[in-house]
């Protein structure tokens, strides 16, 4: 899958979703047909706490343009405090990934619920557009994996 | 000793008090550690010798009284002896243990860690005046040194005198502090058995100012400052063998784990990757000990990525400092259900 | 090296219609360790399972990749399929392409290249899964209730008359919740008493069934099927086996000044007292905090007066320890306080009363012993206004957004009962919709507008303003006919929005129940499991999972009572096995696991290891499989990476990355 110069910019977007809610939300949507781009490519994990800073940076690494985190909205974790460590790791970690640098539009953390299809789909909507703005990830990209 | 202070005058014994009080901490030291080895208490001392240049005394361990000859203790003594700890805590017998007033809350970190064991120490609180960066010397032009006077610092010798083969050369003790003695988290110690020597706060700027200038940069800035830093590392790890707060027994960049096993650096993120990961793990952990940006060869300012997690766990969570509790959680592992959501950093722009 | 299938289903035209499926398939075989790929119709159906079991067996698959709808929907069947054909389940991972691509994205060639990632990531995890097999956990046969209203009661009967022990929690001195302070219910104006009563008695007689009144909740360990309870009875100061009932210390009781719970702070009761009469048990409590004798030391009536002995001062608190399969959560409601509704002025004068307290003058045990009489002069009102959805249905942050279901019905109830009695009385009710689904319900509300003459108008009122004659001046407006309206009234009922019980909060973080932003415990699903919590083993009766009435609230109880019973029916469980597990040689010990677990599943072990050659004890972390639930965050907090979790681990997650970033 190379990307051609010339063509329109279409950015690698990973998003972790947890099981309870986020991955139900993003079902919801799907059942709700309200799309959201293609670009986005979602991984399921038990819970947001589950989202190591090392998967990110690997994302980041391997040429994701854009990486983002769903979980319960707090309070509602199916795990009762697993997206508590998680706000707190990715507060930490995207204030450090803005501090070298890294543009903070690249990083976010969404609360979305099993019931908020819309608000699924909104977001993502939103952070397509909010990295299409921002480019291409050259910041962070490992420079072997372009032409793979 | 008794018979001897017996046959002393009352001039005589307060010259010996006088002595005894001009004493350098480095012969108090000594002296004590002989006496808790000959009666048991300890199994071996931990503390510093001679190295093969006057501004480079190593870690050692000392098990005979006769060995402790070699003991120095100065302005260069600058090593963090905590994370030898977490050896000598596996070892036979208490460890006397010299530590520093920073080095404590490494210690009492690695405590709360497990990793150390209290029962295993003998901890004497070393004062300290501030520790010296020969780097800062040798960029005053000081080059050939022989030997350097006044490393031992007392109240009223503030300057270094330099033995170069060029000469004889002089420098302020306050210019050639390490950057960490600058930021001093002051003179107490956290924990300890005893004390021996006077320490001083030698705090004179503030810790984050370095921080808050890279925060003020455009986004393209701050990226060039840190390529261009980061683009030095060879990762020799330096950094990482020397911290305590980064004790894995195995690291995640050496196992299998993440797929992630040290290798040559392919490309400029490894390296960053290295060093936001590591800053990551001992967010929260880390006591600000300054190590790692004092034995990094290439002289990158690692201390910065923990000092920015520490500016935003204090900013965030309410200031907190590694290793002045023995409160089990840390910023990391608690919560308030009121903590500031993540978008905040692009919220702060 | 794994030998993976990959089975691309069209799900009819759902997938097909924006997935070129056949690519897809084709794609997949030259993926690392595929061996065969196809693609169906129907995945799900028998014919499309067989296929799958058939490649299983032909091709000697070690892992298969089912590409089709959320493994939400069909994981579980994917997997059984599997199973049968002698495949360990969890070798089954699900590419999702309908939900995640086909529904959502109209350009095929971009839906194709997607659905082709995600096959892509599904296969590099599976080519890294490994067997895993459920541990088997027991199940202790016996049931609690958290609450004692009619939630509670109900649901303890229903699993007590199916030959289980049950225990009741209840934090006040008695049984019978917000249905005991009603006077009568809608929409057959049965009184209240006199149909909850004979079911509190039922559940205080039954043999199953365990009361533990004026007692809490304290700590909750363990999990589903074997949860261990620590419950605190608080100390009543009465020997609740000595007591007769007499209430003759309540009689002669000294401190009468305590506002009455039970009548909403309507009047006053003493210090040692039951909440109401037919309170059970029927046994007292000191209220420590308003006894002269626990306040000063002096005073000491109520043992003088006590023939049986019974009070006892000393009693202390005591924690009762039990062990239990199941928990249901009935902790019902409270009306929300209306601090910030200043404009009815609620809090200047007393003729402004919520609908419950209303309920309690109008009880013939109430404050006015019945009587229609406005509490500031105790003169018989000729004019009521009844406000509807006070905090309900609120756009602003002052009240809730939800509609609290039963003001609707109790207003048409109170508005009747009072024409009823009182027919000179003008009864008025503003309203911004009538809500009436339910059995009777429409004709019951039509009875108090038709038959009764009760005045609704449609509008919200904006202030109601005390007069200097003790009259309430209320402002409103009437949307139909567009007018402004200003009416004296006598009294003003406000029907103050519902919210959960405030004690949920803490009881949810007990149990690891979900619990929405309004504070109601979610259901495991909001149509098909609508009495669960998404905690096994936990189950939700009445208002504790949202607005209800009573016959919702007792269908409910009975719905969650079979919940817990089918539970309590099983021998054993099997547990998930995506838990947690610590690699021995890679484990710092450093505690920092244990700290971040909702389940307290990390212990630490002192442990012999052999280190490549170096034998050595080490402190070890231990994760107890049967209480790991599986959420990984201790992973995270593992700097060295020792903690890694089954079925969603640090190189299969990685491995979807690399694949979706390739």
């Amino acid at each position: 899958m190379s990307i051609e110069a010339k063509e329109e910019f279409r950015p690698k977007i990973v998003a972790f979703c947890c099981n309870w809610c986020s991955y139900a939300g993003a079902d919801l949507a799907g059942s709700s047909r309200l799309s959201y781009p293609a670009d986005v490519k979602i991984i399921r994990v038990p819970c947001s706490c589950r989202v190591n800073p090392m998967f990110i940076l690997r994302a980041f690494e391997k040429g994701a343009d854009g990486v983002i985190i769903c979980g319960c909205h707090p309070g509602d974790c199916h795990y009762t405090t697993g997206n508590f460590y998680a706000r707190r790791r990715m507060t930490l970690l995207f204030s450090m990934l803005d501090f070298i640098g890294v543009e903070s539009g690249r990083t976010r953390v969404e609360w979305v619920s099993a019931a908020e299809g819309v608000k699924f789909s909104a977001t993502m909507n939103e952070f397509v557009e909010k990295i299409r703005s921002l480019g291409k990830n050259v910041r962070l990209e490992d420079l072997r994996c372009q032409n793979v | 000793m008794p018979e001897c202070v017996k046959t002393m005058s009352q001039a005589e014994r307060e010259i010996h008090l006088m002595t005894a009080q001009q004493q350098t901490t480095q012969t108090q030291v000594v002296n004590r550690a002989k006496e808790l080895l000959a009666d048991g208490t300890v199994a071996r001392v931990l503390g510093w010798k001679a190295g093969e240049l006057p501004y480079a005394p190593q870690p050692a361990y000392f098990e005979k009284e006769e060995d402790l000859e070699e003991f120095v203790y100065n302005g260069f003594c600058g090593a963090n002896l905590s994370k030898y700890m977490i050896e000598a805590s596996k070892l036979d017998g208490k460890t006397l243990v010299c530590l520093k007033p920073c080095d404590t809350y490494s210690f009492r970190q690695l405590m709360k860690e497990h990793r150390v064991d209290r029962e295993k120490a003998y901890i004497i609180g070393v004062g300290c005046k501030g520790k010296l960066d020969i780097e800062k010397i040798k960029a005053q032009g000081i080059k050939g040194i022989q030997s350097i006077q006044g490393a031992e610092r007392t109240d009223d010798a503030d300057t270094l005198t330099i033995q170069t083969l060029y000469g004889e050369r002089t420098c302020a003790y306050a210019d050639v502090m390490l950057e960490r003695c600058h930021v001093c988290k002051g003179k107490e110690h956290m924990i300890f058995d005893e004390l021996i020597g006077e320490s001083r706060d030698t705090k004179d700027r503030d810790r984050f100012a370095q921080v808050k200038e890279i925060e003020a940069m455009t986004p393209g800035e701050r990226f060039a400052f840190f390529q261009k830093e980061l683009s030095r590392c060879i990762r020799c790890n330096a950094c990482r063998n020397v911290c305590p707060a980064c004790s894995c027994r195995k690291c995640v960049f050496d196992s299998s784990q993440f797929d992630s096993a040290q290798k040559a650096n392919a490309d400029p993120f490894e390296e960053k990757m290295f060093h936001i990961i590591r800053a990551f793990h001992v967010a929260g952990r880390c006591t600000d000990c300054g190590e790692c940006s004092r034995v990094c060869p290439q002289g990158i300012p690692l201390h910065l990525f923990n000092r920015k997690f520490i500016k935003d766990i204090n900013e965030f969570y309410g200031e907190y400092q590694a290793g002045a509790d023995l409160e089990p959680r840390g910023p990391l592992t608690s919560y308030v259900f009121e903590d500031v959501e993540p978008g905040i950093v692009a919220e702060r722009g | 090296m794994q030998r993976v299938g990959v089975f691309v289903c069209h799900c009819g035209s759902n997938i097909a219609a924006t997935v070129d499926v056949k690519k897809v398939a084709e794609m997949a075989l030259m993926e690392p360790g595929v061996v065969h790929a196809e693609d169906y119709q129907y995945m799900c159906s028998e014919a499309g399972q067989a296929r799958i079991q058939e490649a299983i067996r032909e091709k000697q698959l070690t892992g298969i990749v089912v590409c089709s709808c959320s493994p939400r929907m069909h994981e579980t069947t994917f997997r059984t399929a599997a199973q049968r054909a002698g495949l360990n389940p969890y070798m089954v991972e699900i590419a999702n392409i309908r939900e995640h691509c086909s529904w959502i994205h109209k350009d095929m060639e971009e839906a194709t290249k997607k659905a082709v990632l995600l096959m892509r990531a599904a296969v590099a995890k599976v080519n890294l899964n490994t067997p895993l097999r459920p541990g088997e956990s027991r199940v202790t046969k016996r049931a609690l209730v958290i609450g004692g209203g009619i939630a509670g009661i109900q649901t303890a009967l229903d699993i007590a008359d199916a030959g289980y022990e049950v225990d009741i929690v209840e934090k006040t001195p008695s049984i019978g919740g917000r249905m005991s302070q009603l006077d009568k219910t809608f929409p057959t104006l049965d009184c209240s008493a006199c149909i909850l009563t004979p079911k509190m008695v039922e559940a205080n007689a039954h043999e199953r069934i365990t009361i533990y009144t004026y007692s809490e909740v304290e700590k909750v360990t363990g999990f589903v099927g074997d949860f261990t309870v620590d419950i605190r009875k608080k100390a009543r100061s009465v020997d609740m086996n000595k007591c007769t009932g007499c209430g003759v210390c309540q009689e002669k009781c000294p401190s009468k000044k305590t506002p009455s719970e039970f009548n909403r702070g309507l009047s006053t009761r003493s210090a040692i007292y039951t909440p109401f009469a037919q309170a059970i048990p029927n046994v007292p409590v000191i209220d420590r905090e308003h006894c002269i004798k626990f306040q000063t030391g002096k005073c000491g009536v109520c043992a003088k007066v006590c023939q049986a002995g019974a009070i006892d001062y000393e009693q202390k608190d005591e924690i009762i320890t039990q062990k239990y399969g199941a928990i249901v959560v009935a902790t019902g409601f409270d009306m929300i306080r209306l601090d910030d509704y200043d404009e009815y002025a609620y809090s200047q004068s007393k003729d402004v009363v919520t609908s419950l307290e209303l309920e309690r003058i109008m009880n013939a045990a109430g404050p006015t012993k019945g009587h229609l009489e406005r509490l500031s002069d105790g003169k018989a009102p000729k004019e009521i206004v009844f406000i509807q959805c006070v905090g309900s249905r609120c756009a602003d942050n002052r009240g809730k957004s939800y509609c609290s279901k039963i003001c609707c019905m109790y207003t048409a109830k109170h508005a009747m009962l009072i024409r009823d009695k009182y027919p000179d009385v003008n009864v008025t009710v503003f309203y911004i919709d009538v809500r009436t689904p339910g059995k009777n319900f429409d004709e019951f509300y039509r009875r108090a507008v038709e038959e009764y003459g009760v005045n609704y108008i449609k509008g919200q009122v904006g202030k109601v303003i005390p007069q200097p004659d003790g009259r309430l001046l209320v402002q409103g407006v009437d949307l139909i006919d567009n007018r402004q309206i200003l009416k004296e009234a006598d009294m003003v009922v406000l029907a103050a929005a519902i919210e959960p019980d405030p004690d949920v909060r803490k009881i949810a973080t007990m149990l690891t129940a979900s619990i929405d932003t309004n504070n109601f415990l979610t259901e495991a699903h909001a149509k098909l499991r609508p009495v669960e919590s998404p905690t096994a083993g936990i189950f939700l009766s009445g208002v504790c999972q949202g607005p209800k009435d009573i016959p919702e609230t007792v269908s409910q109880a009975g719905a969650a009572a079979v919940k817990a019973i089918g539970l309590l029916a099983k021998d054993k469980l099997l547990t998930n096995p995506c838990t947690a597990h610590s690699d021995e040689l890679l484990c710092n010990g450093c505690s920092q696991c244990a700290n971040v677990c909702p389940y307290g599943a990390i212990s630490y072990e002192d442990r012999q290891v052999n280190d490549h050659g170096i034998r050595e004890v080490r402190r070890i972390a231990v994760v107890n499989d049967a209480l790991c639930q599986g959420c990984g965050a201790c992973t995270v907090t593992c700097p060295s990476g020792a903690m890694d979790l089954q079925g969603f681990s640090n190189r299969q997650i990685l491995a979807e990355v690399d694949a979706l970033c390739r």
